[in-house]
Formats: structure tokens, sequence, C-alpha cells
């Protein structure tokens, strides 16, 4: 068992490393194909532990068990402060590698075809096993130390994928705000993991955990007891992890890097930040979720609060846009504010269901995200541009791709029956039973997500006189193939009873369906398809009336709420000029300043001294005599009084 | 008149600072060799004369005496070495020629 887990992350990294280092001497596509048959025996061997560990091994006292089954020391500090390099088994790591190895798989395959004939294709596939393998050693780590070095690396990989076409400066602008955004927000992340552990004296989770969550346990008071500004440590520690999390998963006002990342090309925007990296952040929460439920619900609710107003806010701005994947990646901002806000309303016990719920999301919005954007590479690859405005009426030219978009646009709009439905049913129910101003703006963005996924539905495959198929449209059955799958994972994937498999303390709970309780969502979501379609199933001048009609909000949110404008002020006019201009005097002046009057003192004494070094012997004789006989006198003197 | 210490001391000076006048006036090479050769024969003749006025039943100064006498000798001969060199480099033993070697 433990030598089949090890080898899941292990196969994507032999994968990198030989890519990256043969890679190029690989003849023709077989690199991509290595990588391919890696990653397939890893999926497998994902499959076989998720397996064993919810249906052989089962449960153990009537919940599913945290375990670790490999760890090795590889820092120690002291006998207690030390880092282990393990591996930790529950509910969410075992469902988190199946999703992870399942979409880079799906993604790898697709890549054998989307990327054929690219200088750089060995280099791409190493990029994604690097990806890959942090990903799966990120939900795999035993450790908070561990996660933060696999959370680096998948941001290194993410920052590698999004400028591969480094000869685009929009890619390379794009490549370093996003790690520039996230590194940032990582600063609060490794503060946050020095607050905790410095409390609980770990860095292991379990333990971490226990430490912070028991009531009887010695650290809890003092972790609990006002630290600063009247938070406690233990607030501050877990915002603070939390601000790691909301930068990497795009959560309002970190989110800036996530439209700009679409650079990269379309099959890592799916895999990177659409399915698995982005909703690290998710993750991360979900997996100290205990002691964000147990020990300090006020930082949960700036959890809910940050997830709803994400998700609102990305659900207005993806109405405006026209890039067909920045109105993806805002609907991925949106989905994971869901996610976050679903997390957010969660609590112990019996008020578990949010986390089950927000853990359903992520795996079905990984499905039909993913198919999206692997659908979004299929159209790009046919249009030959990202706007809305060169596509329309493809639903001829592009008959499968067509089916699979139309299903994941409904699936995400929460219609049943497909996968986004239930899980969307599940966080709706959770926000209601906590709060329902939360619970009321989640209902409004369900019917906002209905209206711009099949605005993009109908501007792409409608809207325009029907464009006639040409036959080589749909890029041959390797990028075919995902679809298929992905589309069958968007239709299944919501009747999993996830609830009974993925709760926070592991004791299955019973999946509900409310019939009555869904009619208010579905009713909006399918008045938001009706809305789409009236708008933008044949051109009219409709949209654009109503977009003068309401300017000022039309674009405000077409730019974005001005959100990048602010940074872009906060940082040039602010930062730029009351701290690093003053910092760039200092040095200049004062440091290089001081160094330099160094060097001018000793050069202008040593300019006027090199004249004794004249070359005459007697010269130096006399000097030599004189000062023989200054140090006599001067001998003589002390002596002699 | 007996000649006593004072009188060896005093011959002794005078002799060391001719050589030093020497040393410090004349150009030529071989000139200043003289000089410190006279100004080793002072120290030569401090060392004697303090052996027999002072330490009477002792020979630690003839033996530095006869020490430095050897040394000089060896000093000459590096001495006319680097006067030889010199000629060769810039035809003249004078060492206000000889003032390359500087800043």
């Amino acid at each position: 068992m433990p030598l089949q887990i090890l080898l899941i992350p292990l196969l994507p990294l032999a994968a990198f490393v030989l890519l990256g280092l043969f890679g190029r001497r690989l003849p023709g596509p077989s690199s991509g194909w290595l990588a391919t048959a890696l990653l397939a025996v890893s999926t497998i061997l994902s499959a076989g532990v998720a397996w064993d560990y919810f249906f052989v091994a089962g449960m153990q006292d009537g919940a599913y068990p945290t375990q670790v089954p490999f760890s090795v020391p590889w820092l120690t500090f002291t006998d207690e402060m030390r880092i282990d390099m393990g591996i930790l088994l529950d509910p969410i790591s075992v469902m988190m590698i199946v999703v992870v190895s399942f979409i880079s798989l799906m993604v790898h395959i697709y890549s054998l075809s989307y990327m054929k004939g690219e200088a750089r294709y060995a280099t791409y596939f190493s990029y994604l096993g690097l990806f890959t393998f942090s990903m799966l050693g990120l939900v795999l780590s035993s450790n908070i130390f561990q996660i933060y070095m696999c959370w680096e690396l998948v941001g290194v990989s993410s920052f590698l994928l999004i400028g591969y076409h480094y000869d685009r400066p929009s890619a390379v602008a794009a490549s370093k705000k996003a790690f520039i955004v996230t590194r940032f927000a990582d600063l609060g992340f490794l503060i946050g993991i020095l607050v905790l552990s410095f409390h609980a004296n770990t860095l292991d989770f379990p333990t971490l955990i226990e430490r912070l969550t028991d009531p009887a346990s010695p650290y809890l008071p003092a972790a609990a007891a006002p630290a600063f500004l009247g938070l406690s440590a233990l607030t501050w520690g877990l915002v603070l992890v939390f601000a790691g999390g909301a930068g990497k998963s795009a959560m309002f006002p970190l989110h800036i890097w996530l439209p700009d990342a679409m650079e990269g090309p379309t099959p890592v925007s799916a895999l990177i930040h659409a399915a698995t990296m982005v909703v690290a952040g998710v993750y991360l929460v979900a997996r100290l979720f205990p002691v964000f439920a147990l020990s300090c619900p006020a930082a949960l609710e700036v959890v809910a609060v940050t997830g709803i107003l994400s998700a609102a806010l990305a659900a207005v701005i993806a109405c405006t846009q026209t890039d067909i994947k920045r109105v993806l990646a805002y609907s991925t901002m949106s989905q994971i504010g869901y996610m976050m806000f679903a997390l957010g309303v969660a609590g112990w016990g019996a008020a578990n269901e949010g986390f089950s719920a927000s853990m359903f999301h992520l795996f079905t919005h990984a499905m039909f995200k993913a198919g999206l954007f692997l659908c979004a590479g299929v159209i790009i690859h046919h249009v030959h541009s990202n706007d809305l405005a060169g596509m329309g009426g493809l639903r001829k030219a592009l008959p499968f791709t067509h089916i699979v978009f139309l299903v994941c646009c409904l699936a995400i709009a929460g219609i049943p029956p497909f996968a986004g439905f239930f899980s969307k049913e599940a966080i709706l129910l959770a926000a209601w039973h906590k709060s329902t101003v939360i619970y009321s703006i989640g209902l409004v963005t369900s019917g906002l997500t209905a209206f711009y996924m099949f605005r993009l539905y109908f501007s792409i495959f409608h809207h325009k006189p029907v464009v006639p198929g040409t036959g080589h449209g749909e890029g041959g059955p390797a990028m075919m193939l995902p679809l298929a799958i992905l589309l069958a994972g968007a239709v299944f994937a919501g009747f999993v009873p996830f609830s009974e498999f993925v709760t926070a303390d592991g004791t299955p709970s019973p999946t509900e369906l409310h019939l009555g309780f869904s009619v208010a969502p579905v009713g909006l979501g399918i008045a938001g398809i009706l809305l789409a379609r009236r708008l933008y199933q044949t051109a009219n001048p409709l949209p654009g009336r109503i977009a003068e009609r309401w300017q000022g909000l039309y674009r405000t949110a077409y730019r974005k709420f001005y959100v990048d404008e602010l940074y872009l002020f906060f940082t040039h006019k602010i930062i730029f000029n009351l701290i690093g201009r003053p910092a760039a005097w200092i040095d200049r002046v004062i440091v290089d300043g001081f160094m330099n009057l160094l060097g001018q003192a000793s050069l202008t004494v040593s300019d006027g001294i090199s004249g004794m070094q004249s070359g005459k012997v007697q010269s130096y004789a006399a000097w030599f005599l004189a000062g023989l006989l200054g140090f006599a006198i001067l001998t003589l003197y002390i002596l002699f009084t | 008149m007996d000649v006593g210490l004072k009188h060896m001391l005093f011959v002794s000076l005078a002799l060391f600072f001719t050589g030093v006048y020497g040393f410090l006036t004349r150009r030529n090479l071989i000139t200043m060799l003289m000089a410190a050769e006279l100004m080793l024969n002072s120290v030569n003749l401090n060392f004697i004369a303090f052996n027999k006025y002072v330490w009477p039943g002792q020979l630690d100064g003839v033996f530095f005496t006869l020490f430095i006498i050897a040394i000089a000798a060896a000093e000459a001969a590096v001495a006319i070495a680097i006067i030889i060199n010199l000629y060769r480099s810039f035809s003249s033993i004078d060492v206000e020629d000889a003032d390359t070697l500087k800043y």
C-alpha cells in the first residue's frame, strides 16, 4: 500500500525529470506519449487507493479514519518540532488525488493533439508532470510545511505554464503577475504557518488539529487568548493561512491574476486554472477545517464573506466580458467562491453539510469546468481567436463540441439532472440553514451563472448564420476522447452520494435532496437561460441597448470593477512614491554615499602622500633616519620621565 | 691623560655621523657604500669600548665585532653586485639616475 501511494506523485515527477533532461532528444510526439502513459498508471493507482480506502479498508468506529501510511523525518529542530515528509490519507485527500490525476490525464491526452507541432512540446509535458507531481504532493501532505513547499511548487509550474509562450509580452506579463500576486498571498500563509505551529508546537497536521481543537489541550488556551489588536493568535494564524488560500484560489481582492493567467495554453487553463490548482485554497481551508470550525468560528466567517463576495462579483463581471477564456476564468472564480462560502457556513457535527457540499462542488466543478475549457480549446483551435465577436453559428462545424459545451453549461447552471445541480443545491441548502443573506446572494449568483454561461453558449454556437462543417474542425480522437469522458462526468458525477463518503469528521451522513427547495434556484437558472436566449440567440440590437441604458454599471463591470486600476494606483502611486522612491533615495544617497565617501577620502589621502614614493634612495634613508631619531627620542623621554 | 670610555664613545659617535652625512649627501653608490662601512666600524668601536671598559672579563663584544666584520665583507660583495647591475641598467652608478621605482 505505501509504495503504491508513493508512486502516485512520483510517476509524474519521473515524467518531469525524464522529459526535462532528455525530452528534446526523443523523436516526435513520443515524449507526450511517455508522460501520458506514466500519468495513466498514476491515475489507475489513485483509483485503486480510493477503492481500497473507501470500500476495502472502509470505516472504523463509524468514521473514515485519517491515516499516515508513510512518513520520513526530514528536518528535526527539536523532538516535537520537526518536518516530516509524509502522506496523509483521509476522505478529502483521497478524493483529491482521484480528481487531480484524472483531470491531469484528460489534459495530457488532449494536449497530445492540441500541442502537436509546438517547438517546446517535450518541455510542455515536463511542466505538466511537474505540476501534477506538486499538486498530488500538496493534497497528500501530512505536514503543514510540506503543503507549503508543494504550494510553492504548483505556483512555479503555474508560472512556467502561463509563460509557456514566452515570446508574447502579454504572456510574460501575465505569468509575472500570477507569480507575484500569489507570492504576496503566500507571505500571509507562511506567517500563518509560523503562528499556528508556534502555538501548537508541531507542524504535523493530525497533531496540530488535535492540539488546537481539543478543549483539554494545554496549547489551546494560550493560542485562543487575545494577542494582537484584540484578536487571538489563533484567529490571526487562521486568517493569514486563509489569505494564502485566497491568493491561490483567486478570491477577491487577490483574484486579479486569474483572468490574465488565461494567456497560457488552453489545456493548462483547464488543468491548473479551473480544475485543480485554484481549488488548493479551498482544500487548505478544508484541511484545517476542524480548527476553523471548533476553535475559531470568527475566521470561518471571514471565509464565508470572502467567498460570497467573490462569487457575486465574478458573476457580474463574467456577464460583460467578450473573451471566451476570460468569461470562463471569472466563472471559475465565482464557483470557487461558492466552495469557499460553503465551507464558511459549515459548522461542526450535525451542521457540517456545507463541508461536504463544498467538496462535492469541487468534485463536480472539476469535471464540467475542465470540459468547458477543453471545448473552448477546440473552438479557439477552429476560430484562431479568443474573442466572441469572431465566433457564432458553429454548431454544425463543431457538432460534438457543441453537445459537450451545452451539457457542461447546463451542469454549471444547476439544471437537473446534471452534476452541478446536486452540488449547488447542497451548497445553497447549507447556506439557507446558516444565513439568509448569504443564501439570497448565492441564489441570485446562480441565476447570473446560468445567464452568462448561456450568453457564451449562444454567442458561440448560434447568434450568426450557421457555419458549414469543414470536416477537420474538431481535432481528432485525442481531443474528442477527453471531451467524451468529461461529458460523462458532467452528467453522472452528481449522482455520487458524496456526503456518505466525504464529511468533516469522517462520519457519513445521508444525502438529502429537497425537491421543494430546488424550485427557486432551478427556476432562476431557467430564467437566466431564457434571458440569454432572448438576447443572444440571434444577432439583435437589444444587448447593445441594455448596455447603453445601464451604461455606468456595464462599464464598471466591463472594467472589472476597476480592481486592477486600484492595484495599479496603489502600487504605482502610493507604494512607489511613498516607499519605493524614499527607499531608493536612502540607498543611493546615504548607503551608497557613505561608501563613496570612504572611497573618495582614501583616494584623496593617497594622492596626497604618494609623492613620498619618489624612488630616491637617499630621501628614503633620510626619512628612515628621521623616524629612527624620533623613535629614539620618544623612548628616552618615556624611560627618563 | 688616560683614554677612557667617553673618548672612545666620542670617536665612535663622530665616525657614525660622518658615515650618515656621507650616506645622505654622496650621489655615487660606491661612496655611499663606503659611508655605510664607516657606520659599521663606529658600531664595532662601540662594542669594543664597552667590552673593554664595562665588562673587561668577558668577550661578547669582541665576538660581535668579529661577526660584524664578517657580515660586512659579505654585504660588500652583495653591494658590489647591485652596483654592477645598476651600471648595466642605467649606464651610471649615480643614485639620482636610478629613481624609476616610484609612484
